[in-house]
């Protein structure tokens, strides 16, 4: 493709002499150098409305005011924002918008950060004229989580836009016409659609409010905590509400984060796990059968007792460890089983081959495509994956991606999924067995392209993943790749080295356990299952007296059958780095703290501590450090973490030992609204419509 | 049918088939008449031969904007590779004007060779008329003839052996005086909300399925086959320079013989009124006139006399010729319940997109009507003026103007009126909230 020049035109604004690339839009030109036009319906990113009329500004040689959101930017545009026709005529906007505006503010969600109170103050008539009855209709209840105060509405159309253009979901529109238009959900009365409620955090006012805030504070009596999901592996930074040390809300206030102004509904709604009053907050020990609450010191020396004297007659551990806790976390899990244990049995649940990525990988360095790529990607080809329900930021990226840049984007999938509405190729498989004939079918068309992303998720593992890479080489494309891993921290948990044969960084060692076969192992002296639940689908461990430690926040099945239950902290109460499933390592940040429970860390420190093992301190800073420089490829710049930013992991250049086991990935197959344990005990997420989903529903 | 009687007055270009006792308007009726012969002229000429006449007709669009049709037709980039589309903007919804209607219902066959002259000069296969969704019974009416056409050949591929394909759908609106507005119309054929959209691009670039298209007043299609057949010079001798031909009028009001009357441009008022017209009702004297739809400024009776109904005599008296639609008012009129009746039509039919028309005729209404029912103060008077400027100009399609423009005129004009009715008020009580939200 050739570049075309585009033309850099010099216009002048309020005096001042701007310069930006012709045909940019002049609301955008204003905003770049500093100059404020308001506007409520312009939404960067989503097709233009001019609808609110709020932007409009004198521009010389044209007869009437200009809605500064539509008019490209001219060699010698003559621009005035502070004319005054165009001080009245935002005025007299602001106006007639207040003229059937409810002046509710005083109990209005978005009391205080208003868009309309804030243009109001900064724009608006300082007395009212209109004394006639205002336009009223009750408030309506779209869904749980979202519900509609019509008469707030000021019909910028911003939620129709982002439901439609971002989600790609099209679950609100307008109904009726004039003074009496109103935004409607697409099941005449309710929503069915991703509940997100990306439409709550887009609307200006408080017309659109959240069924988990609303009526719940103020936002001026809340701090607020930038953290990182812990729900899927998306990575995506979300701001939580804090009040008297309780979480009232999640939202992307500031929009810094990876996932820019995206947030599903998990993310946006499913942190309430972390105030389930089932959440454990003392630990337990077995005793007459029965778990029973102790002390501490009682659980902890339980734990040293038992474990001390299966070391001492050199008896068989096994360690599971969780994609959801943080990296630190599961390099000193690593290192307490390893160096400690001295065991090799140690795994979590894996969801993705990133291993086998990896090694088809090896020299090809800069194959392993990030978040930002999906938005810049010419082409992109999403393999054996729902991938607006497991990933929805990497969905949300194409389409963004697709709307923007008109990229390519391609499906090989076994049931309908969303991006099937925009892809210029589909294809289905129905097993692993004929995958690579759904994806050979499109090998025609994706060899015009010119870049192509592929994520895959697990139907392609093992020596299926060389074949792709091979299927990718003989494309004459570069190529770029996306293991897609299912949970918060899955992929930091691969490069930590929770596997068996693999240390951090993907260094080979002894080969221990996986997962699997210590559930099924009747040898097992002892089990430390640390954030997971391998016996969710009710199966029993075959080792009946193996002596069993969980970490957990509830009483899961995997802790009903413990011997010893610890309470842990969730994400929201512990600091430590994740990384997502494109490799970028961000922060956590505690917001609230649960009395009785502590991080795993600190679990896994104290045990460390009883037993008696030299493992070095164990504070986060310290272990983040030992991670840096230890973990091949974790060797980020510490001020991106530091400021809460993403610093993307470096991917290692080199074949990784491979275990041959590919029949032990599998992907949790989460929906939008499931999350392992996390979903179940989250209120907001079961008590929507469309709990539990399924996949492959579109 | 035609609702009323001939006039002498009336140039028939338009109407002279319909005029003829026993016409039908059936195909037969119309080729009778000499019916579709221009279409084959127009196989005959070039398309910019075509073009060339409509530009010396000096043919102005009759949808009520008036813009020159040679000139637009002339704007279609015809060498495009996409798709063209011909569209008929035949959602006469403007209130006053009613004569699309007779045009369709009457002689039906004139607008389809109107369009197939217009598939000819740009290459459009496709056609579409948009038809009111009042108009529900022109619907049949216009897919007999369309079935007629396609039956004889006059429709479909290769017309006549001329090698043209053309194929024309006849669709009804759903009942919304914004898809009039081109940009919504099409947005309302492509079977989407009848919002306006954003210009540029235009229609004729980026009009139905965002490709180019020609989108005319049915009378403007309706004209062009007597454009080709009188030639352009003959045609626009008709009217007078710079606005040619014939204009469907429709008097309706306080006139003694309402009606719609084929007359030529710079027809004068005094002779509209008092001769084709029949003259005021009960001898009374006139008020105000509405030249072309309620959407144009009123004028006084004193400022109306003197005018000549064509584009730039009304302009000059600051108003416009618009669609047609001639309102006139006798003295026994109320302006505040004529300025109430004009904006409850606005309000009712504002599409809700932009902030200063949604809101702003909602307020008026209500404003309005709490002035007609006595209350309120003389400050209110004034609010009434500066609210209808404030939307003046600021809205994002012409629907605000088309609300603004009579009330800004009828206040500045009769605000003795306003201040009469605030003068015989009592303090009685308050309307009722029922009446003043309602929006009928």
């Amino acid at each position: 493709m050739t570049a075309t020049e585009v033309k850099t035109v010099m216009l002048t604004i309020d005096g001042r002499t701007v310069t930006a690339p012709e045909g940019t839009l002049l609301i955008e030109v204003t905003r770049k150098s500093g100059i404020e036009v308001p506007a409520f319906c312009y939404y960067e990113g989503y097709s233009l409305q001019a609808a609110c009329r709020m932007c409009l500004v004198e521009v010389e040689k044209f007869p009437k005011l200009q809605t500064a959101c539509t008019l490209p930017v001219a060699e010698g545009m003559v621009v005035r924002t502070q004319a005054d026709p165009v001080v009245a005529a935002r005025k007299s906007m602001l106006e007639f918008l207040v003229s059937n505006h409810p002046l509710d503010c005083p109990v209005c969600d978005k009391g205080g950060e208003c868009e309309l109170q804030d243009m109001s103050f900064r724009y608006g008539a300082g007395e009212s004229r209109f004394t006639e009855i205002k336009v009223h209709t009750p408030e309506k209840q779209f869904s749980p989580l979202v519900y509609f105060d019509a008469p707030r509405c000021i019909l910028c159309y911003r939620c129709v836009r982002v439901c439609n253009e971002g989600m790609g979901v099209g679950a609100l529109g307008i109904q009726y016409r004039g003074v009496i238009s109103e935004i409607v959900p697409n099941k005449g009365d309710h929503l069915d659609c991703d509940e997100c409620g990306m439409c709550i955090d887009i609307c200006p006012v408080g017309a659109l409010t959240s069924g988990t805030y609303r009526y719940k504070t103020r936002p001026w009596e809340m701090t607020h905590v930038g953290t990182i999901c812990t729900h899927c592996s998306g990575g995506c930074k979300t701001t939580l509400g804090v009040r008297n040390s309780e979480i009232i809300r999640a939202n992307n206030r500031d929009r810094s984060g990876i996932n820019g102004e995206f947030l599903c509904a998990k993310a946006r709604f499913g942190w309430d796990f972390q105030r389930n009053e089932e959440r454990l907050t003392s630990p337990l020990v077995r005793k007459n059968g029965v778990l029973e609450e102790v002390s501490w010191s009682e659980a902890l020396s339980t734990v040293k007792t038992k474990f001390q004297e299966i070391l001492e007659r050199n008896g068989k551990f096994g360690i599971i460890g969780s994609a959801h806790t943080t990296n630190e976390e599961n390099y000193f899990l690593q290192k307490f089983a390893r160096q400690g244990l001295q065991t090799v049995n140690i795994d979590h649940h894996r969801t993705g081959d990133v291993p086998a990525l990896i090694n088809a990988l090896s020299g090809k360095p800069g194959s392993l495509a990030t978040t930002g790529d999906l938005y810049t990607t010419k082409a992109a080809l999403v393999i054996g994956t729902d991938l607006s329900q497991q990933h929805p930021l990497a969905a949300f990226q194409l389409r963004a991606n697709g709307r923007h840049h008109q990229a390519h984007v391609y499906t090989v999938s076994r049931g309908p999924v969303r991006e099937d509405k925009y892809s210029i190729g589909a294809a289905r498989y129905t097993d692993a067995s004929n995958v690579f004939d759904a994806i050979e079918s499109l090998r025609e068309k994706l060899k015009n392209e010119t870049e192509l992303v592929i994520l895959f998720g697990d139907v392609i593992k093992g020596d299926a993943v060389k074949q792709l890479v091979a299927f990718g080489d003989s494309l004459g494309i570069p190529v770029k790749y996306i293991c897609l891993v299912d949970a918060a921290n899955a992929r930091g948990a691969a490069d930590m080295g929770l596997l068996p044969h693999l240390g951090p960084g993907y260094r080979s060692t002894e080969k221990g356990l996986a997962v699997q076969d210590m559930v099924a192992d009747p040898s097992l002296d002892a089990l430390w299952v640390v954030g997971a639940n391998p016996l969710k689908n009710g199966q029993a461990l075959a080792a009946e007296n193996a002596f069993v430690v969980v970490n957990e926040m509830f009483l899961t099945e995997t802790a009903q059958r413990a011997d010893v239950v610890f309470p842990a902290s969730s994400a929201f109460e512990k600091s430590g780095t994740v990384t997502n499933v494109t490799g970028e390592v961000q922060r956590l940040k505690p917001a609230v703290k649960k009395m009785g429970t502590k991080p795993d860390l600190e679990i896994i420190g104290l045990v460390a501590r009883e037993l008696g093992f030299n493992l070095g301190v164990w504070t986060n800073d310290i272990l983040f450090n030992e991670i840096r420089s230890t973990v091949r490829g974790y060797d980020v710049a510490l001020p991106i973490i530091q400021t809460g930013g993403a610093a993307q992991s470096q991917p290692i250049n080199g074949p990784v030992e491979l275990d041959g086991r590919p029949e032990l990935i599998a992907s949790h197959e989460d929906t939008l609204f499931t999350s392992g344990t996390l979903g179940r005990y989250s209120k907001s997420l079961t008590s929507v419509l469309e709990y539990p989903g399924a996949l492959y529903q579109s | 049918m035609l609702y009323n009687e001939p006039h002498p007055l009336e140039v028939r270009v338009l109407t002279k088939r319909m005029r003829e006792p026993g016409y039908n308007g059936s195909i037969d009726a119309y080729l009778k008449y000499g019916g579709y012969k221009q279409f084959l002229k127009s196989v005959e000429m070039t398309p910019e031969q075509v073009i060339e006449e409509l530009k010396v007709s000096n043919l102005r669009g009759r949808g009520g904007a008036g813009f020159p049709t040679g000139l637009k037709w002339s704007f279609v980039p015809r060498q495009s590779p996409k798709p063209k589309y011909i569209v008929v903007n035949g959602d006469e919804s403007e209130p006053g004007t009613c004569k699309d209607r007779v045009l369709i219902e009457n002689d039906p066959h004139m607008l389809i060779e109107g369009t197939m002259i217009g598939a000819r000069v740009f290459g459009a296969e496709r056609g579409y008329i948009y038809i009111r969704g009042e108009y529900r019974y022109l619907i049949s009416i216009m897919e007999k003839a369309i079935e007629e056409a396609y039956r004889e050949g006059w429709l479909g591929d290769n017309i006549k052996g001329t090698g043209i394909n053309f194929h024309l759908r006849a669709h009804s609106g759903a009942g919304a005086y914004e898809c009039g507005e081109e940009s919504a119309l099409l947005e309302s054929l492509e079977g989407k909300r009848g919002n306006p959209r954003i210009r540029p691009p235009f229609p004729a670039v980026a009009g139905l399925y965002q490709s180019p298209t020609i989108l005319n007043n049915v009378e403007t299609y309706c004209s062009v086959p007597s454009v080709l057949e009188l030639g352009g010079q003959a045609y626009a001798d008709l009217g007078i320079p710079k606005a040619g031909g014939t204009k469907m009028t429709c008097l309706s009001g306080h006139f003694n013989k309402r009606g719609v009357y084929e007359l030529p441009l710079g027809f004068p008022v005094e002779k509209l009124i008092n001769e084709v017209g029949g003259g005021v009702r009960n001898g009374n004297k006139m008020k105000a006139f509405i030249p072309g739809g309620s959407s144009c400024p009123t004028l006084t009776g004193e400022e109306a006399w003197p005018l000549t109904m064509d584009y730039d005599s009304m302009a000059k008296a600051g108003t416009m010729l618009g669609s047609g639609g001639v309102v006139l008012l006798d003295e026994t009129t109320d302006m505040v319940k004529a300025a109430l009746r004009i904006m409850s039509f606005y309000a009712h039919e504002s599409c809700g997109w932009c902030i200063p028309c949604r809101e702003g005729t909602a307020w008026l209404k209500k404003l309005l009507y709490r002035l007609d029912t006595g209350h309120g103060n003389t400050q209110d008077i004034n609010l009434v003026g500066d609210l209808a400027q404030n939307m003046m100009g600021r809205t994002f399609c012409p629907l605000g103007d088309a609300a603004a423009m009579p009330t800004i005129a009828i206040v500045k004009k009769f605000r003795h009126e306003f201040e009469a009715k605030l003068a015989q008020s009592t303090a009685g009580a308050v309307a009722s909230p029922d009446q003043l939200v309602t929006i009928s």
